[in-house]
């Protein structure tokens, strides 16, 4: 068998670090109490949890109590959006903006929503793949009950002006969600500076494990009642807290903040030499804008290869990277994120994302660029596609 | 989704790749906003398959596809090689995940447009029409 020696796919999920996991750990083995009960390990696991919502909160420059643990970022997103939108609609509010590139854990939401009768403005996020602060302001209605706009993008890394599109639902009285689980770990966020109303976010994106992540709540905004039966996450989110998850998370988030900026400046450096290697192949595309980019994440559209072989092969030389082509996504049409950036279906079959993160070293972002050319050259050779366009270009 | 080692074999090996000159028949079907392109060249003496090479853009399914399919009718009989399923196609890889299913219909698609070029080429019109007749039904070719 084949062994992933290089992992180049953290925007899609990242290893348990050694310091969350030690983090986490007494609470799984040790202090396995229910959060509820009266005795010692019980209130130990309470402690730990009330903790670790001080933390998350200070990290975001939020209150604890506006911070509210949940299963993830999908859930947080659904949980905002639709609080949002309930509350809007019961006020005669039935209009909605965001991007044309949301993750489908906002789209699908909306896509629900505009079956019970809302009203969507999905706006362009043109060919660098960032929004315009004066298109939110010029989409506003005064029916509009809320504006979600992701903070960085999942696919390309692009990152939103959400501090600038913050202050324009604020000074218009419009409720501002977004979702900033690509964001969270490689950016300094504060949600009262950029009057970010509600955020989601995730923990296995930044070395935490799957299946916790937070929603924060700016205090004022009434939470509608997600999950029912117990006294947890205020009454809103029934359920026995995910005491490890919810440790684990802040320990993840504040390692992040530690080694942030330090981290972004290698990815600079990385994306850099990746850049100047990829480049130099014919036909091939930087998806995003460079600038306003979450250092660690760069995505290129090679013509004439298609995007899951190239992961194929990339496989058997033991790197894990990931494409948004059809056959990733499950169905015939490639990546949504790419396809609103205006390529066509064929070049965005053909795109390779790499994401990177603080573990990822100089060697690795190496053996990739020595063997990537050499695997885009073998996949050409045997495309027809690549056959056709070399011969238009001959014509 | 999970490749059958099968599958992960002819997409690390493939076998046939290329292209035939002066090929007696050459079959494309697919299309590149889908993500499929699949093109086959045939060799043909006295009705049998003498050689075959294809060339294809595609995932990892739609490249070991092709792979076998050349396999399977390389030195055949044209009867043999027209009688060539995508559910043959699919056993022979061990199977392969529902969602990549339409890759066995275009290696079988390609084969057979690649005899109905053929077919066209030395005048036997009416067959030639015939199977691409059948290929205009596939779905997989939109």
């Amino acid at each position: 068998m084949f062994s992933t020696k290089i992992y180049l796919d953290n925007a899609a999920t990242t290893k348990v670090s050694d310091r969350v996991l030690n983090a986490m750990l007494p609470y799984l083995k040790e202090a396995y109490g229910n959060p509820s009960s009266i005795y010692t390990i019980g209130r130990e696991a309470s402690i730990a949890i009330t903790n670790a919502r001080s933390r998350c909160a200070e990290l975001l420059g939020a209150k604890p109590a506006e911070i509210y643990f949940t299963s993830g970022g999908s859930e947080s997103d659904n949980w905002a959006i639709r609080t949002v939108a309930a509350q809007g609609a019961a006020n005669g509010k039935k209009h909605i903006i965001t991007s044309a590139f949301e993750h489908h854990a906002v789209l699908h939401t909306l896509q629900d929503l505009e079956k019970q009768g809302f009203e969507v403005t999905y706006l362009p996020v043109y060919e660098n793949g960032i929004v315009k602060a004066e298109d939110v302001k010029s989409a506003l209605r005064p029916d509009t009950a809320l504006v979600t706009i992701m903070y960085a993008n999942n696919e390309i890394g692009t990152i939103q002006p959400i501090a600038e599109i913050g202050a324009i639902c604020r000074e218009h009285k419009v409720l501002f969600h977004t979702d900033a689980v690509q964001a969270i770990p490689h950016l300094h966020i504060d949600v009262v500076k950029e009057n970010i109303d509600l955020l989601s976010a995730s923990g296995h994106k930044l070395h935490a494990p799957k299946g916790v992540g937070l929603l924060y709540c700016r205090r004022g905004i009434r939470l509608t009642p997600y999950i029912s039966g117990g006294a947890q996450e205020r009454g809103l989110r029934a359920g026995t807290e995910n005491v490890s998850g919810i440790v684990a998370l802040a320990e993840a988030m504040t390692a992040a903040s530690e080694v942030m900026d330090e981290t972004n400046e290698k990815h600079k450096k990385y994306a850099k030499k990746i850049y100047d290697t990829v480049m130099q192949i014919p036909r091939v595309r930087f998806n995003g804008d460079w600038e306003h980019r979450i250092p660690g994440t760069v995505n290129f559209s090679f013509e004439g290869v298609e995007g899951e072989s190239l992961l194929l092969q990339l496989d058997l030389k033991g790197i894990a990277a990931s494409s948004g082509s059809a056959c990733t996504s499950g169905s015939l049409d490639p990546s949504h994120v790419l396809l609103a950036l205006g390529l066509v279906h064929e070049v965005a079959h053909g795109s390779l994302r790499i994401s990177m993160s603080e573990y990822t070293t100089e060697e690795e972002i190496d053996e990739l660029i020595s063997v990537l050319p050499g695997i885009i050259e073998k996949l050409r050779a045997m495309s027809p596609l690549w056959e056709r366009l070399t011969k238009e270009e001959n014509k | 989704m999970v490749y059958s080692e099968k599958v992960m074999e002819h997409f690390a090996s493939p076998h046939n790749v290329g292209e035939i000159e002066n090929a007696d028949g050459i079959g494309e079907v697919g299309n590149a906003k889908c993500g499929d392109i699949m093109k086959m060249y045939l060799k043909i003496d006295n009705d049998i398959v003498t050689d075959v090479k294809f060339k294809t853009f595609g995932c990892g399914a739609a490249i070991a596809t092709s792979s076998i399919a050349t396999d399977m009718i390389k030195g055949k009989p044209l009867s043999d090689v027209l009688s060539l399923t995508n559910k043959a196609v699919v056993e022979a890889l061990d199977g392969l995940p529902a969602v990549k299913l339409h890759c066995s219909v275009l290696a079988e698609q390609a084969v057979k447009a690649a005899v109905a070029d053929y077919y066209s080429k030395i005048g036997r019109t009416e067959e030639a029409e015939a199977l691409r007749a059948q290929c205009d039904d596939c779905e997989s070719c939109h």
